[in-house]
């Protein structure tokens, strides 16, 4: 585990199990799982299909809860917290990019942008502005109006990305983010993730992909829902 | 507020991107509300045209018809009022300054008459002469019976203004000759316009002098029921008037104690108020229809609903994974049902007003439709009570739907 860094922990896990039960089969999707994640890092989290690395970007993601143990995320117990609370935190310290894309399919990628900052009361004018501004960053400033399936693959995912950070969260979420992309786009994609990192953003990423993990400066592996290797690394691009 | 007004907002657009299938999905609530407010506009139409009608009826004026309690119609004992409780009431009642009898002969083929090559159907009466006093009319041409005509049982008639038409009589019909069944008759007098009640005429009728009806009803029979018309001198003692005539009535008829009356006495006001009951009842009972219909248009509010949250799980679960609440979600689900429902509602009223007004319109004799503000208002509550009660689970469904699960969902 990382030591020499002064930076503040983000996520602080200990001893975390998410059982699943299947009939009178019990089901360890996480067994065991400590680690802690500073402000700052740039984490790849790989492992085999099954080895429980998708419930671990659901726990940190607080889209669900661990069946033992504890997630402190920024200092709070994230254990005890109601759904709504926990909804507050999905919407303001955590940035969620999904393999495929998940934007809405009804509304223009303005309006993507827009839909987090709904939920925090922030007025139409103003959110209008917010979306814009984070579009503009990723590169698409001249394709607000469009919907989704009017955009490629590349510029879906940087509208997807602009929408995990319009709301300035703490950690940003990317689970397979390049999965769906040919091997140009995902490079374009991985730099502008890169370019984020650093510019201060802490982000996790799952992916099973050798040349993606390079990106990252820390690798954990899991197997079986247990941390096989954590192993820091120079991020080579 | 702020929560409410982007479920508003989000539930707008959702409507407006499934323009069809909400239109479809509001079609039972459109159904239902526009029978709704059709029937209740031509019916509150009505209403407003007859309470205007009888408020020109003198008040002072009593109707006594025989009224045959439930178990004797039962037993076939159908109650009558002949001439001697007519004469009974002018001896033995003070208070009365008119009396007529009215004797109705417009059953089988008595209604039947005809001049020339023309032949149509009237309601013939057999009337004393102060028919015309309790009943406010007058001659416009011609002359009324006169106790001569009466006595002497002539074939002469008096007629509303309707018949010169029906018949397509001269302009001044009065002299000229039609037949009443199989009888002659000659017409004296023309009696004024009265209008039209429940979009019946009311000048579509023959006055005949009371025994000259009995006459070609071809029964000399004391037993034919007839009704008996009278005005009473004072208003104020109209009560006192009407308890005396039963009184002498159900001694006449030698009812004992504890027996029902066999005939009613109504005044101007009660046939009004009896009128009344009749809207009321056609009114609550299209409303009892439309309860069923917004039920059945709730439940496809529902149907839909669901398989939309069904459809739209995944978008759910990005919601979700953006910071949605439950509340939110449930929120937005409640107010696209509630949208749905009122939209329904709005476009019922319009279509019903519309539907009602053409009725009127199209239909002869049809007094305008009249919409009552209580029957929109009570629309409204209605489409929104079934949006909220129907819309209630899809959106409960919506909002606990877990937020992997939902993301995972293809």
């Amino acid at each position: 585990m990382s030591t020499a860094s002064a930076e503040p922990v983000v996520i602080q896990l200990r001893d975390v199990y998410r059982t699943y039960t299947m009939g009178d089969q019990v089901l360890n999707a996480l067994d065991g799982v400590s680690l802690d994640i500073k402000q700052n890092e740039y984490v790849a989290v790989v492992g085999s299909s099954g080895s429980g690395k998708s419930t671990l970007m659901n726990i940190f993601g607080c889209l669900d809860r661990a069946s033992k143990g504890s997630y402190v995320l920024n200092g709070t117990d994230v254990g005890d917290m109601s759904e709504n609370e926990l909804a507050k935190v999905r919407n303001r310290q955590i940035g969620f990019v999904f393999q495929s894309f998940n934007l809405l399919s009804r509304a223009t990628a303005l309006k993507n942008v827009m839909q987090p900052l709904v939920y925090r009361g922030i007025p139409l004018a103003e959110r209008k502005e917010i979306a814009s501004l984070a579009l503009e960053r990723v590169g698409l400033g001249d394709r607000m109006g469009h919907l989704p399936n009017e955009l490629s693959g590349g510029q879906r995912q940087r509208v997807a990305i602009s929408r995990a950070l319009v709301g300035n969260p703490d950690i940003l979420l990317a689970d397979e983010p390049t999965g769906n992309l040919d091997s140009k786009t995902s490079r374009e994609i991985m730099a502008l993730i890169d370019e984020l990192h650093d510019q201060g953003q802490t982000i996790i990423m799952v992916t099973h992909e050798a040349d993606i993990a390079k990106h990252c400066n820390r690798v954990i592996s899991l197997e079986d829902g247990k941390i096989s290797s954590d192993e820091k690394q120079v991020k080579s691009r | 507020m702020n929560t409410f007004l982007e479920s508003l907002r989000s539930a707008l657009e959702s409507i407006r991107a499934h323009g069809f299938r909400s239109l479809l999905t509001s079609l039972g609530i459109i159904i239902g509300v526009t029978s709704v407010i059709a029937v209740v506009s031509i019916v509150q139409g009505m209403s407003q045209s007859i309470n205007a009608q009888f408020a020109g009826l003198g008040s002072n004026s009593l109707t006594i018809r025989s009224h045959t309690p439930f178990k004797q119609a039962m037993q076939g004992n159908f109650a009558k009022l002949q001439d001697s409780d007519m004469r009974v009431i002018n001896r033995q009642v003070d208070g009365i300054s008119h009396v007529t009898p009215v004797l109705y002969t417009n059953t089988g083929n008595q209604g039947a008459i005809s001049y020339r090559s023309q032949s149509a159907t009237s309601n013939i009466m057999g009337i004393g002469p102060s028919y015309l006093q309790v009943n406010g009319i007058y001659p416009q041409s011609g002359r009324f019976f006169t106790r001569d005509d009466e006595n002497r049982r002539r074939l002469v008639c008096a007629i509303g203004v309707d018949i010169i038409e029906n018949l397509e009589l001269p302009k001044d019909p009065i002299g000229e000759f039609f037949l009443i069944g199989n009888n002659w008759c000659k017409i004296i007098g023309v009696i004024e316009k009265r209008g039209e009640i429940l979009g019946f005429s009311q000048d579509n009728f023959i006055l005949l002098p009371y025994a000259t009806a009995r006459r070609i009803m071809g029964s000399t029979r004391q037993d034919l029921d007839i009704q008996v018309q009278l005005l009473v001198e004072d208003m104020n003692r109209m009560e006192e008037v009407k308890s005396r005539i039963r009184r002498v009535l159900r001694k006449q008829h030698k009812l004992k104690a504890g027996q029902p009356d066999d005939f009613k006495v109504q005044t101007a006001e009660q046939l009004m108020e009896s009128f009344n009951a009749i809207i009321d009842t056609v009114t609550a009972v299209s409303a009892g229809i439309v309860g069923i219909s917004l039920l059945v248009g709730g439940i496809g509010i529902m149907n839909i609903m669901l398989v939309s949250v069904t459809e739209r799980t995944r978008e759910i679960g990005i919601l979700k994974a953006l910071g949605a609440t439950r509340n939110n979600i449930l929120l937005q689900f409640l107010i696209e049902a509630l949208l749905l429902s009122l939209l329904g509602g709005l476009v019922g009223v319009a279509l019903g007003y519309g539907a009602g007004a053409l009725v009127a319109a199209i239909l002869p004799g049809f007094p305008p439709a009249f919409v009552p503000l209580w029957a929109v208002l009570l629309s409204f509550g209605f489409c929104a009570a079934v949006g909220v009660i129907f819309g209630i689970i899809p959106a409960a469904k919506a909002s606990q739907l877990d937020p992997i699960d939902a993301l995972r969902y293809e």
